[in-house]
């Protein structure tokens, strides 16, 4: 059998993708005996010229993992594309924005202030923010222009298959590579991951019924050992999260924060997790209810920490 | 932006709202002609997600009607709506979703003026507002 081509990439991500790839450990020898890497900037030394000059089609797969957030990452996504034959958004980045996209609950400019002028640790008195091209004696130089709306891959061209996870876990990333050595793919636009419905379905935790009069934040308690941790107060997003990664968050007594994005079915995650906690909490009184609320300091936030892009309402509405 | 009218998209309880919104009808009452009615069982049948995807398919404002609170066909449904209806204004809010594009309100099978005025009341608000725009264009630095 021909080696299969694969190719790496990434986008708008922090790098953890990359590491979750090489977490598969010794597998990744299974990896190298089945399939050439072709293209992978963090490993294998290829330039975009390379790419550009593959045939179409020519790449077998492509694990693509990022945000779209600029101009690069719009061209990068459209060329690995053309050149490959299946598609995977690898990662929450890739498939629903992830924290790259908490960025759409900012205009370009708060975020251009932030990073380059108003934070304590900036020294720019003459507010210089970067140019996207400049002239020099050799000739014009360009940078990638930043959007102000971040997207997802699937936003930007057509994906094949969708790996959830902040970033994978191994499992999740061996069980994808293991159909794409195999050659036995799911149906197109399935999300590669160990069925489970939810990430409680996956949690020991001994779990009842929940009535919530208190929300705290994790400093704030010490958990009990076996009880799930949403029943003590904690916002675990287990109960709105597909699982499949085998729920280490709250085996290691953190709440789950939702990485592996909505459960099958479900659109909108963040929709779905606010429905479930507003259920639990126990008061009928409007100023009691208001008060445990206030327990959620930054709702938004906490129900779309990875999915804003991918959302109904995919960016917060600025008034200029 | 003068002939701009709003599309409400309502959510109506069987069983005391959307009899609210029928006993205006049959009344002849005036009521601005812009909500579109759903007949859901019971608000507490009303999930944030279908709020959101109203506007993601261009609804410029949505309203919830329930019977009031004590009152629901199913004991406890509105108590519940009211939770994730308070919970989603504050999610909305951080969004920037206009205060006044979204209302959940209490109205009885009898009160089919209140409902007038609710719709009334509503319909204003959100025409001075003016459109929702759903998807927004990505803007390049
Ligand atoms: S809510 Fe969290 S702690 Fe509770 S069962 Fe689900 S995953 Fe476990
Ligand atoms: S428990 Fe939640 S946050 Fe942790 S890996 Fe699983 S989905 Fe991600
Ligand atoms: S039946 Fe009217 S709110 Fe429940």
């Amino acid at each position: 059998m021909p080696k299969l081509k694969v190719a790496l990439y990434w986008a708008a991500s922090c790098g953890g993708c990359e590491i979750a790839t090489l977490a598969i450990g010794d597998k990744i020898l299974k990896l190298a005996e089945a399939a050439d890497i072709v293209f992978w900037p963090v490993a294998v030394d290829a330039k975009y010229a390379d790419v550009e000059n593959m045939a179409d089609q020519s790449i077998d797969a492509c694990l693509f993992n990022g945000a779209i957030r600029n101009s690069e990452n719009e061209h990068m996504a459209k060329l690995l594309r053309q050149k490959s034959k299946i598609m995977i958004a690898y990662g929450s980045c890739a498939t629903e924005g992830c924290i790259p996209g908490l960025a759409n609950f900012y205009n370009l400019k708060m975020m251009v202030d932030t990073a380059f002028i108003d934070t304590v640790s900036s020294d720019n008195q003459d507010k210089i923010i970067p140019q996207t091209s400049v002239k020099v004696p050799e000739g014009e130089l360009e940078l990638p222009v930043l959007w102000e709306t971040v997207k997802t891959l699937a936003q930007t061209v057509d994906v094949d298959y969708f790996v959830p996870g902040c970033p994978p876990e191994e499992r999740t990333t061996w069980l994808a590579l293991e159909a794409l050595l195999s050659g036995k793919l799911p149906p197109k636009g399935t999300v590669i991951a160990h069925p489970a419905n939810a990430v409680c379905n996956d949690c020991p935790r001994v779990k009842h019924e929940k009535k919530i009069k208190a929300f705290h934040r994790p400093y704030e308690i010490i958990p009990e050992p076996d009880k799930c941790l949403l029943e003590q107060g904690l916002l675990c997003y287990g109960v709105a999260t597909r699982g499949g990664c085998g729920a280490p968050c709250p085996q290691a007594n953190m709440p789950c924060t939702g990485c592996y994005g909505p459960v099958e079915g479900v659109r909108d995650q963040g929709a779905h997790f606010l429905t479930a906690l507003a259920s639990v909490i126990d008061a009928n009184n409007p100023d009691e209810i208001e008060k445990i609320l206030d327990g959620i300091v930054d709702p938004a936030g906490t129900f779309y920490r990875y999915s804003l892009a991918d959302s109904m309402i995919n960016r917060a509405r600025i008034k200029q | 932006m003068t002939d701009f009218e709003p599309k409400i998209v309502a959510f109506l309880c069987n069983w005391c709202s959307y009899r609210g919104a029928d006993l205006a009808g049959t009344s002849r009452m005036k009521c601005a002609a812009n909500v579109r009615a759903i007949r859901v069982m019971c608000s507490g049948r009303v999930e944030p997600a279908f709020i959101l995807r109203a506007f993601e398919l261009g609804a410029d404002g949505v309203l919830v009607l329930g019977c009031h609170p004590g009152d629901c066909h199913y004991a406890e449904g509105n108590y519940k709506a009211l939770r994730r209806m308070m919970l989603l204004k504050r999610t909305l809010k951080q969004l920037g979703i206009e205060e006044d594009r979204f209302r959940m309100d209490w109205v009885s099978a009898s009160e089919g003026d209140l409902f007038t005025h609710v719709v009334n009341d509503m319909t204003e608000k959100v025409r001075a507002l003016g459109p929702f725009k759903a998807k927004e264009e990505a803007k390049v630095a």
